[in-house]
């Protein structure tokens, strides 16, 4: 099990033949992941490390992808997406940062319309240690195992994964949400994904202030989450109306303060951590418990 | 992006929405330019809220107020906005005022269209049920049944024209108010413009507006570095937005404050480190604290950045550094005796704190 991407992903990569294209295609199939085209165009014909490169998605078809990584840039990224969904693709994760909100809406309704999921944008991608990745995190971090991480925010994520594989806890899927305002995939389609998972037996959020996602993520642990959730939210020292560096990551009109999200969780009865890597020692305490 | 009110309107008319007719002024003898019968209404352009309570709006009757009240406008600050430019307007007689926004919902992931009978005062203090609220689906706009439901085709049309103007030039939020009624005509008395940073790259029509930035903050954002400025005297260098958060959010635990949010992005390029530490060391901290996770990033480039910034320019502050994940070792090998290296997070947090003190 895990969620959204397995043993039987196979990824097309948008953006194949750049420098970013070329480094993560060689990560990806490290991991294991089984990358089987990249398309750019204009360089169809040519490989990336053994993978074959189309000018289009729809002639990579016949090398029967199933999921498409975008690292496209971002007045680039709109397209990209609508052609991988037109092929019939149907999970998208986009890594690209900087995409117009606007262009972010539209794909993602495009996505909804064609019944596909959206990972992203301005996210670090989806890992299920063991099976596949696709995306850009670090591989040595992640070890197997049964806790499943839902985050928007990238390094930080790759701390506490870090921090959980020191402590000999291994992870089902750590998915990254992204740290825009305007996401594919949230909290709550995770955690709705992560209760159904079978493998999966605790689930870590990682927050940041902005927005409302942690709130209502918070009320639907209450009504529909069995398992047990730990979270984190980043910006507790964070002034109103300044962009922590994601654009979603502003409190603006009063909305999306850190205070308000551990509050929310705390009333869920969700253990939240003051430390990112203090995580692994709820999990662990919990365990001996 | 900000927009001031007058650069707002100015999109209005563009798109037909009507605005008082009114001219912007900066100097003294502008005033006499202004053909504008009186009287008048003086308004202080700046980028924040809260204007009209911190005394930012006059209204005048002749030429003597109005220099006097342009005087006292200019010196204003309001927030730690100085005002520059004055938007003088004729005075209207108001008989009705409403409120009019569109923003992106970030939960519903729509466009949402609000309307409220009670204009003029901030929509948060606004009972919800006297609200109306309208979700608009980005690939298929606004429909006129909804537009019906504002009861009134004055106003309905100029929702039309806002939500163009709202799709068009990539707004992260478009606000009227009070959209008023004057002599029998709706028009938009104030604006409130945001428009999506990332998608400024398409609209070089539009004016550049950077005064709500630092000056170190503007040249960050030249650069592109992810950089704020806060209140304390720790300068945190981090790679990723949630971990340089989170690195600040940690010094608060042990009493420090966080003066710098700068955030490395993904790069592990020497030169894009070296302005990054050239930014920080212009704000002037007390302690720097470098928390860094390496995973494509590798810890070991970062540091020769930081190294050769340190062997070259040297630095007066002390630099606290916590390096984790690939080549950490190498990476603190490289920077010992350079700065002061803790491998863990809460200790080097707890250093720098004490060191900020």
């Amino acid at each position: 099990m895990a969620i959204f991407v397995d043993e039987n992903t196979k990824v097309v990569v948008q953006g194949a033949t750049g420098h970013q294209g070329r480094f993560h295609i060689k990560a990806m199939r490290e991991f294991g992941t089984n990358v089987v085209a990249g398309v750019t165009p204009g360089k169809g014909g040519e490989e990336v490390h053994g993978v074959p490169i189309y000018d289009n998605i729809e002639e990579s078809l016949e090398r029967e992808p199933n999921t498409s990584l975008i690292l496209v840039p971002a007045p680039f990224a709109k397209d990209a997406v609508i052609e991988a969904l037109d092929a019939g693709i149907k999970t998208i994760v986009v890594i690209t940062e900087h995409v117009p909100f606007h262009d972010a809406m539209e794909f993602i309704h495009y996505g909804m319309y064609k019944n596909a999921r959206i990972i992203g944008p301005n996210c670090p991608g989806i890992a299920s240690p063991g099976k596949t990745k696709v995306g850009i995190l670090p591989n040595m971090i992640f070890m197997e195992g049964n806790v499943g991480i839902a985050s928007r925010s990238g390094t930080l994520t790759y701390e506490i994964v870090n921090a959980l594989t020191e402590n000999g806890i291994g992870q089902s899927t750590c998915i990254g949400l992204g740290g825009d305002p305007i996401i594919g995939t949230t909290f709550i389609d995770a955690l709705k994904a992560f209760e159904e998972d079978m493998q999966t037996e605790a689930i870590v959020l990682v927050g940041e202030i902005g927005g409302t996602a942690e709130e209502e993520a918070a009320d639907y642990i209450k009504r529909h989450i069995t398992k047990p959730v730990y979270a984190y939210i980043a910006g507790r020292t964070a002034p109103p109306g300044k962009r922590m560096g994601h654009a979603g990551a502003i409190i603006a009109r009063g909305k999306g303060t850190a205070e308000s999200k551990i509050a929310a969780f705390k009333d869920a009865g969700i253990e939240v951590a003051s430390f990112p890597q203090q995580i692994a020692d709820m999990i662990k305490n919990d365990a001996l418990i | 992006m900000k927009l001031y009110e007058y650069q707002g309107k100015e999109l209005f008319k563009q798109y037909d929405i009507s605005v008082p007719d009114g001219k912007v002024v900066e100097e003294e003898n502008g005033l006499e330019d202004v053909k504008i019968p009186f009287p008048w209404v003086m308004k202080a352009q700046v980028l924040v809220g809260g204007r009209g309570k911190a005394g930012g709006i006059k209204f005048v009757e002749n030429m003597h107020e109005a220099k006097k009240a342009f005087h006292e406008l200019m010196g204003m600050e309001i927030k730690g906005n100085k005002v520059k430019k004055i938007l003088v307007e004729e005075a209207l007689e108001i008989t009705e005022e409403y409120y009019i926004s569109i923003i992106l919902d970030r939960s519903k992931r729509s466009y949402l269209l609000m309307f409220s009978q009670e204009g003029g005062v901030d929509i948060e203090s606004v009972a919800d049920e006297k609200i109306l609220k309208i979700y608009v689906n980005p690939l298929i706009g606004i429909q006129d049944y909804q537009l019906r439901k504002l009861k009134n085709r004055e106003i309905a049309k100029i929702a039309k024209k806002l939500y163009k103007l709202f799709k068009e030039k990539d707004c992260e939020l478009v606000e009227i108010n009070p959209l008023v009624v004057a002599n029998g005509k709706v028009m938009a008395a104030d604006s409130k413009i945001i428009i999506d940073d990332g998608a400024l790259y398409r609209h070089e029509e539009l004016p550049k507006v950077e005064e709500e930035f630092t000056e170190l903050e503007r040249e960050a954002r030249e650069k592109g570095i992810a950089f704020v400025q806060l209140g304390g005297n720790i300068g945190v260098i981090a790679n990723g937005a949630g971990l340089t958060m989170a690195t600040l959010d940690a010094l608060n635990e042990y009493g420090g404050k966080g003066g710098v949010f700068l955030d490395l992005g993904g790069t592990d390029d020497p030169e894009k480190v070296k302005q990054a530490f050239e930014l920080m060391k212009k704000a002037n901290p007390k302690v720097i604290f470098l928390n860094l996770f390496g995973g494509i990033t590798k810890c070991d480039t970062v540091a020769k950045g930081v190294k050769a910034v340190l062997d070259k320019e040297g630095i007066e502050c002390p630099v606290v550094a916590r390096i984790k994940g690939m080549n950490e070792e190498e990476a603190m090998e490289i920077l010992k005796g350079a700065v002061i290296t803790i491998p863990s997070f809460h200790e080097a947090a707890k250093k720098a704190s004490e060191l900020g003190v």
